[in-house]
């Protein structure tokens, strides 16, 4: 008891602030929880999502697990959620308002949900079966009704025709039976019967092929179809029918009929013999059909109030189950200690919220009335932990792309805050125009603008999601894009003139050169060389005259690859010094020197210089060195083949720097590689005892005391035993330095042939963003161009749909697919350019047991 | 629902176009008027326009004023479309709220 308090303080004092640059710091806990308590803690712990279980019976197979009916009974409530759902969907039921968060049912309540969802699927069940039962009934009674109908005009017919023909005056008895019907044929001694019913339209021509096939003669078929589509009874399709009436002779002939019509599929009603009992059963059938629709209308309204008292609730019981199976899971995982009445539970817990945790099993003990509490107790492990980011809505895009390669390792580095600042930097680069970066900053600022909306959060359409959880880098992205557009100077692929360029004509006209440039060269127009023609450069960015310009690309194109790669080596070199963050970190002080030092020394004495020579020659050769200014491509490369004398040097005292940096470059690649792993070898080896020791160390779960007696053994033994100790440490340390040694030349390789591959690499910016101004150039002058030259009077409506085509492309072509595209080679020089300088990426992501992030399988069948 | 002819998505497609349009056709009929020299390629001249004259820059002149109008106009278009697709977005929300 008197322990307590102190700890708790001591943990408060050691409370480090949780910060995006490096993961935070966890530990590995174990849980007693009470038997009667242990429901409400987890339940608790869900609801506050702070820790990650740990399967401490992975060998047991989920159906001899203890909690196994209990999780039995939620599905087969989840079963029945899903039936209401999907009924509830068919008949067009909104849900209600999903922001409640139901807290978990006791065991004992879940009896009562239990029941109310059976009693509804057993009521729902009937009354959808007594639905259908009615509606085929409704269905039949309107097949004979269009039967009798039609059956009637068959009789009409024939009497009329005999009415007309009756002239004759030998079968004066059949005139008169015409009229009434065919029954009196009695009296010719030929038994007539007669069958009738509906056939399938399509079904009627081998119908009556069949018929006279088989029966030869001896029937008289009718027909005629039925004008509206009507519902096939067994199906539910609507079908066109025909109606048909068989007259025939005999009794065997009526059993042959009967064999055919079922094969067919006839549905058959009896044919009335009279025109009165057909009279008598239209009227019963009338009645019967509107008693019919009556009695429908009703049960469906029960139906549908039923289901909307259904759906009030049902959201509510969707989460109620969901939790109480997710807690049963989490029991589940947990194992029994010696006295089987406490339940062990090993998670995974950042340090800083173990005050947090011990306050949630506080509340879960007192909710759940238990007299002795459940309690927390750190476990030291030498296994790895997760790792776990605190991240806000801004920063959840960046780490998302971040973790997309690879988790980080623990307590590593994390590359997720620089980010976010040189992601849409590279992005801007290769996108570079104002107006397309205004648009993308403008939807994305919609987006932002929009994020509560439970509409746009709630959509089901991926493309859509993945856009909008990205909102913030596109925002960024946007906003980046609208200053490199303003840098490249292009708008739409038009340059704006805000400042006043800086290039003069008048100039050329006033000092009486332009004739003699326009006669000898047809390309050259504006000299800087003659005074007043270039009057200093332009503010911000480019000038806008080299938009006119024919030789614009010659320009821009050294511009931009020169930024290229001055931009890569600084993205690298940067990555390079965040390295330094991890070796202080994990205490390997020698790496500072062994590995960080030579890397720096390579890259910033071979490529650094590159940069350097760059900057140099921008600042230091104006406009009338420019005829014989050296190229620093020739420079570079003379520089590794030490041949000095053939050029005229950039600057003084060249040759000698370049031989300088060119040696301290091929020193440190040899350091670099052998550095290391000479260094550890005499650390294993230069002192034995320490060897012997480090040994012991390696058996988990070792006691302090254990290690003070092994000491105290070792020192009455002697060297005897720290010979033997050394011998086997001997063994196992060569084996390492090979590895090592391995490891390291590999490393080495990698990055020296690295820098050269990741430097050209980083050319793309130039690419992309080349590839970008001529598409909106070419779409520029193949689209808005043809509307604007119109000179016709009909010219002006001619531009309204251009320009809407103009503004379908740019989104199409220039927008998603350039954007998609500059996104991603962003992406792969982060991943691969300079993440590979400093990250490894081997992590695991902490996925804390957490209720609102556990996923519904009904949200996945689309249902809610 | 008397009207109606588009859905909620292609009104505010429509919407979006079309303060895109005025926008950007406003911005360059003042470009156009201001006679800037970046939108030369865009003016339609013929090669006679380009002869010497004795008011050169008046006939360039008049060739730009007369797209800077003809952008003008066609914005005036664009923000009649706009009325039209805001009235659809509008009786697309009252056919939401109505039907339920």
């Amino acid at each position: 008891m008197l322990a307590r308090p102190r700890s708790r303080g001591v943990s408060e004092a050691t409370v480090k602030m949780c910060s995006l640059l490096r993961g935070e710091e966890m530990c590995l806990a174990q849980l007693f929880l009470q038997s009667g308590s242990a429901y409400d803690c987890i339940s608790e712990l869900g609801e506050l999502g702070l820790v990650e279980f740990r399967d401490l019976n992975p060998n047991v197979n989920s159906f001899q697990r203890k909690h196994v009916n209990e999780i039995k009974k939620c599905e087969e409530m989840e079963r029945i959620l899903g039936y209401l759902l999907r009924e509830i969907k068919k008949a067009d039921i909104s849900l209600p308002d999903r922001d409640v968060n139901p807290v978990t049912p006791l065991p004992k309540h879940v009896i009562t949900i239990m029941e109310q969802l059976q009693r509804l699927e057993v009521e729902l069940g009937e009354v959808t079966r007594n639905k259908e039962k009615l509606q085929k009934n409704l269905l039949e009674l309107t097949e004979y009704t269009h039967m009798l109908r039609i059956t009637r005009s068959f009789v009409q017919r024939s009497a009329e025709r005999e009415h007309l023909e009756a002239q004759y005056e030998e079968f004066p008895f059949l005139e008169k039976d015409a009229m009434m019907d065919y029954s009196s044929m009695q009296r010719l001694g030929a038994k007539l019967g007669f069958i009738s019913g509906l056939i399938q339209r399509v079904k009627i021509e081998a119908f009556e092929r069949m018929l006279w096939r088989v029966c030869k003669g001896y029937t008289i078929l009718s027909y005629a179809e039925v004008e509206e589509y009507l519902e096939d009874p067994d199906t539910g399709e609507p079908m066109q029918s025909v109606v048909f009436l068989i007259s025939y002779w005999g009794d065997q002939i009526g059993q042959k009929v009967k064999k055919i019509c079922d094969c067919y599929h006839c549905h058959l009603y009896p044919y009335p013999s009279s025109n009165e009992e057909r009279n008598d059963v239209v009227e019963g059938l009338r009645t019967r059909i509107q008693d019919l629709h009556t009695v429908l209308h009703r049960t469906e309204d029960y139906l549908k109030q039923v289901l909307i008292k259904a759906s009030e609730s049902v959201y509510t019981w969707v989460i109620q189950v969901k939790k109480m199976k997710a807690i049963y899971y989490i029991l589940n995982q947990c194992s029994f200690d010696v006295t089987n009445k406490c339940l062990i539970a090993e998670v995974w817990c950042p340090v800083n919220d173990i005050p947090t945790l011990r306050r949630a099993l506080e509340e879960g003990s007192r909710k759940s009335g238990a007299t002795v509490p459940s309690f927390v107790n750190r476990l030291p492990t030498t296994d790895t932990p997760p790792t776990l980011i605190r991240t806000n809505k801004f920063t959840s895009g960046f780490q998302n792309i971040v973790d997309a390669y690879g988790v980080g390792t623990y307590r590593e580095v994390n590359p997720a805050p620089f980010t976010i600042i040189t992601f849409p930097f590279l992005f801007a680069v290769m996108f570079g125009d104002l107006g397309h970066g205004a648009i993308m900053f403008l939807s994305a600022a919609w987006m932002v603008l929009y994020e509560n909306n439970r509409k746009l959060k709630n959509t089901r359409n991926e493309i859509w999601n993945t856009f909008f959880e990205g909102r913030y880098i596109i925002l960024m992205m946007g906003l980046f894009s609208i200053y490199t557009g303003l840098i490249y100077n292009d708008c739409f692929s038009k340059s704006l003139n805000i400042f006043g360029s800086g290039w003069s004509v008048r100039a050329m006209f006033e000092n009486n050169v332009w004739d003699s440039v326009i006669s000898g060269n047809g390309v050259l127009t504006l000299d800087p060389n003659i005074t007043g023609v270039f009057k200093g450069p332009y503010p911000l960015g480019i000038d806008p005259i080299w938009n006119l310009a024919s030789n614009r690309l010659t320009f821009l194109n050294s511009y931009k690859m020169k930024m290229s790669v001055i931009l890569g080596i600084i993205h690298m070199s940067f990555g390079v010094v965040l390295s330094t963050f991890n070796h202080l970190h994990f205490r390997k002080k020698y790496n500072l020197y062994l590995v960080f030092l030579p890397e720096l020394l390579f890259m910033l004495c071979l490529f650094g210089y590159l940069v350097f020579m760059i900057l140099y020659k921008w600042l230091f050769f104006t406009v009338k060195d420019s005829r014989h200014a050296p190229s620093i491509l020739i420079q570079f490369i003379n520089m590794f083949l030490m041949q000095s004398d053939t050029m005229q040097p950039l600057y003084p005292g060249q040759a000698g720097l370049q031989v300088f940096l060119l040696v301290i470059a091929l020193l440190s690649v040899p350091v670099l590689l052998l550095g290391k792993p000479v260094y550890l070898y005499w650390l294993q080896n230069g002192s034995h005892r320490l060897g012997m020791y480090r040994g012991y160390e390696r058996v988990r779960r070792n006691s302090e005391e254990e290690l003070y007696l092994m000491r105290a053994h070792d020192m009455e033994e002697g060297s005897s035993l720290s010979d033997f100790s050394t011998s086997g440490e001997h063994n196992t340390e060569e084996f390492n330095f090979a590895d090592e040694f391995l490891h390291q030349a590999i490393h080495t390789i990698e990055y020296c042939l690295g820098c050269v591959s990741n430097t050209a690499s980083y050319l793309r910016l130039w690419a992309l963003s080349l590839a970008h101004a001529q598409l909106s150039e070419v779409l520029w002058a193949m689209v808005m161009r043809i509307g604007l030259r119109m000179d016709t009077s009909l010219g002006v409506l001619f531009l309204v749909p251009v320009f809407g085509l103009f503004a379908v492309l740019t989104v199409s072509i220039l927008l998603v697919m350039e954007g998609l595209s500059a996104f991603l080679h962003a992406l792969r020089l982060h991943w691969v350019e300079f993440q590979n300088k400093f990250y490894s990426g081997t992590g695991v992501k902490f996925c804390p047991f957490s209720f609102s992030l556990l996923p519904s399988s009904f949200e996945h069948d689309g249902l809610l | 629902m008397r009207g109606l002819i588009c859905g909620p998505k292609l009104a505010a497609c429509g919407i979006v176009l079309s303060m895109w349009g005025v926008i950007m056709l406003g911005m360059l009929g003042i470009f156009f008027t201001t006679h800037s020299a970046v939108l030369i390629e865009d003016v339609p001249l013929k090669d006679e326009d380009l002869t010497p004259d004795p008011n050169p820059p008046q006939r360039i002149y008049e060739l730009y004023n007369k797209v800077g109008y003809n952008c003008f106009i066609a914005a005036a278009i664009y923000i009649l479309f706009g009325a039209f697709s805001c009235c659809q977005m509008k009786l697309n929300k009252q056919k939401e709220y109505l039907v339920h």
